[in-house]
């Protein structure tokens, strides 16, 4: 990528440019030293925000850790896999993964059919567009936390859901039923996230080839088949995206229990990982335990990605 | 295309539509009503049971304005971080050739791979412990100062610029900082606002790490007072259900106008280059 422009140093160039960026100089800088220059504040950046704790979350994760006042020297001792240990051999880590399990397997499917059942119906529709495109965004572009508020109204003992559903409501209610708590939150971040994959899927619409409709049409298949033959197999790369968007979505719940079911309650059956690297973390002081938690459950996802690439990527990606 | 077909799909269509839009409407009905109606009759406004009271309650209890001010200045050093590197690195990654390039190219994609939570305990220890920045907007700000998405979107809009528009500049006697302020900012107009939009959105609504950080009251962000009171003290108001939907229609709204009245920059193929690299 880094050009060193030796064979043919552009004579004529180094004139124009005094202040001796000689050839030797560019040889090691690059024809555009400034790009450096431009560039350094930002690499700053990433090695403060991201490569320095990134290093510092898998040093926790290895040794006893523990807050202790600013400039204080104490001694955090070297606890090898102690803390992956105490981390995997808790029922209650071993439950919030559980959870995570459950809404993603309610959640990842339910999202790729909609959104792409959604994004095919709209990108033929011809009335309405602009408003359907705004319907569809707004849970998208507005914060969890107040979306919340009206979920909680919508699903609680008495809220318009279970006045619907008269005797068919489940006892307990919705969010405070340990069978019901997760589905709900999952239902919730399907229908809060829904747009943003339904834009995804628009754009992949926008380059499956028309001939390929034409020709189905001629061989005499309908909508339907045309739909399963054309349009699921010409969007595989989108929804090969949508399924790990989704997946790392999930596996980073953490307003949603914290806020619907009041901090993953009903006795922790919608605590999720994340959730619970807060709690050791921050609130109880062991962010080595919580650090262990967030390995987990990093690996976890790069192996569920990695199966979603090898058997929904088809031959192609 | 048949006409059952084009029925099935204005259902489909109106289905969603109406499921996407109805928690919102829900939202304003309940924020006015004076007591909870939560019967089917309740959906539809009451004349008996309209009331502003809501707005003033939510009000008593959390300082709207304070967090809505809280919540401006978080989204804006935000903002003004993702375009100043975003500007800068995507005009440095495609215009320019120096060493060190392919390999920042490479950073840029692989920070985005990096989950959040995997750095929040570590940026937590770092930012409130070490750096006592809790409480502070610098320390909400920090973590997302820099937005790579953003780095590839100017990228991708600086690649469509030709060279020799740069290299003629230079020629006329343009330095280097001439050529960025002069010619390439102001080709990527469109784009700026675009990663405004964007962005907005990001730290608008964000609730976790803010969260983290702000322990005082009047450093909180909107977001974060409105999480704090719906699981904290929302039992001891007269009525709950109001004060929280009032504060959650405040929290929606800025959002919500700016992406109504800007939806069409809202581009698919913006986000799609930005999503995929």
């Amino acid at each position: 990528m880094s050009t060193t422009a030796t064979a043919n140093p552009a004579a004529g160039r180094s004139t124009r440019s005094p202040g001796g960026r000689g050839p030797r100089r560019r040889a090691l800088l690059g024809k555009n030293p400034i790009g450096l220059l431009l560039s350094a504040p930002y690499l700053v950046f990433v090695i403060v925000v991201f490569a320095y704790p990134l290093v510092f979350a898998v040093y926790m994760a290895f040794h006893d850790y523990f807050f202790a006042a600013p400039g204080a020297q104490v001694d955090r001792p070297f606890v090898g896999l102690a803390n992956f240990q105490e981390v995997l051999s808790d029922p209650a880590v071993i439950r919030s993964f559980g959870n995570v399990g459950v809404f993603l397997l309610i959640n990842v499917p339910l999202t790729v059919v909609l959104s792409l059942v959604l994004a095919t119906a709209l990108n033929k529709a011809v009335h309405g567009r602009t408003f359907l495109r705004v319907a569809y965004y707004v849970p998208y572009v507005t914060a969890s936390v107040a979306v919340v508020g009206v979920w909680l109204f919508l699903f609680s003992g008495s809220g318009l859901v279970n006045q619907l559903l008269g005797p068919l409501a489940p006892d307990p209610s919705w969010l405070i039923s340990p069978t019901w708590a997760m589905p709900t939150i999952a239902l919730f971040v399907t229908w809060k996230q829904l747009g943003f994959y339904i834009l995804l899927y628009l754009a992949a619409l926008q380059s499956v080839s028309k001939e390929l409709y034409e020709a189905a049409s001629t061989d005499g298949a309908g909508a339907v088949r045309s739909f399963f033959s054309v349009t699921i197999p010409g969007v595989r790369p989108a929804t090969v995206l949508v399924l790990l968007l989704s997946t790392v979505t999930g596996a980073n719940l953490f307003t949603e229990p914290y806020l619907l079911t009041g901090g993953g309650g009903p006795n922790g059956a919608s605590t999720s990982p994340v959730l619970l690297m807060y709690q050791k973390g921050i609130e109880q002081g062991h962010p080595g335990t919580a650090s262990a938690i967030g390995i987990v459950l990093v690996i976890g996802v790069l192996i569920i990605a990695f199966l979603q690439r090898k058997f929904a990527g088809g031959d192609e990606s | 295309m048949s006409r059952g077909q084009n029925i099935l799909r204005g259902v489909v269509l109106t289905v969603g539509a109406v499921a996407f839009l109805f928690p919102f409407y829900y939202m304003i009905i309940g924020s006015l009503q004076a007591s909870p109606d939560s019967t089917p009759g309740g959906a539809f406004p009451n004349p008996a049971n309209l009331t502003l009271e809501n707005y003033t309650d939510i009000n008593s209890r959390i300082n709207l304005m304070r967090g809505l001010l809280n919540s401006g200045i978080f989204t804006g050093g935000v903002i003004v971080g993702t375009l100043v590197f975003g500007v800068l690195v995507g005009y440095a990654l495609a215009q320019l050739q120096w060493r060190g390039r392919g390999v920042t190219f490479a950073l840029v994609l692989l920070v985005q791979v990096v989950p959040f939570q995997l750095l929040m305990i570590p940026l937590y220890v770092m930012i409130a412990r070490d750096y006592g920045l809790a409480d502070n907007y610098l320390g909400m700000i920090l973590p997302f100062a820099i937005n790579s998405t953003a780095v590839i979107i100017f990228r991708q809009y600086f690649l469509q610029v030709p060279r020799d528009l740069f290299d003629a500049a230079r020629i006329d006697g343009a330095g280097e900082l001439t050529v960025l302020t002069k010619i390439a900012i102001p080709l990527v107009r469109p784009a700026i606002l675009t990663v405004v939009l964007l962005t907005f959105i990001g730290p608008w609504n964000e609730f976790l790490w803010p969260f983290l950080v702000t322990k005082e009251a009047s450093m909180q962000p909107l977001a974060v007072a409105l999480a704090n009171y719906i699981s904290n003290v929302a039992a001891t108001a007269a009525n709950p259900f109001g004060a929280v939907l009032a504060g959650a229609c405040v929290l929606a709204a800025p959002a919500v106008l700016l992406f109504i009245v800007f939806q069409r920059h809202f581009v698919s193929t913006d986000i799609g280059s930005g999503v995929k690299g």
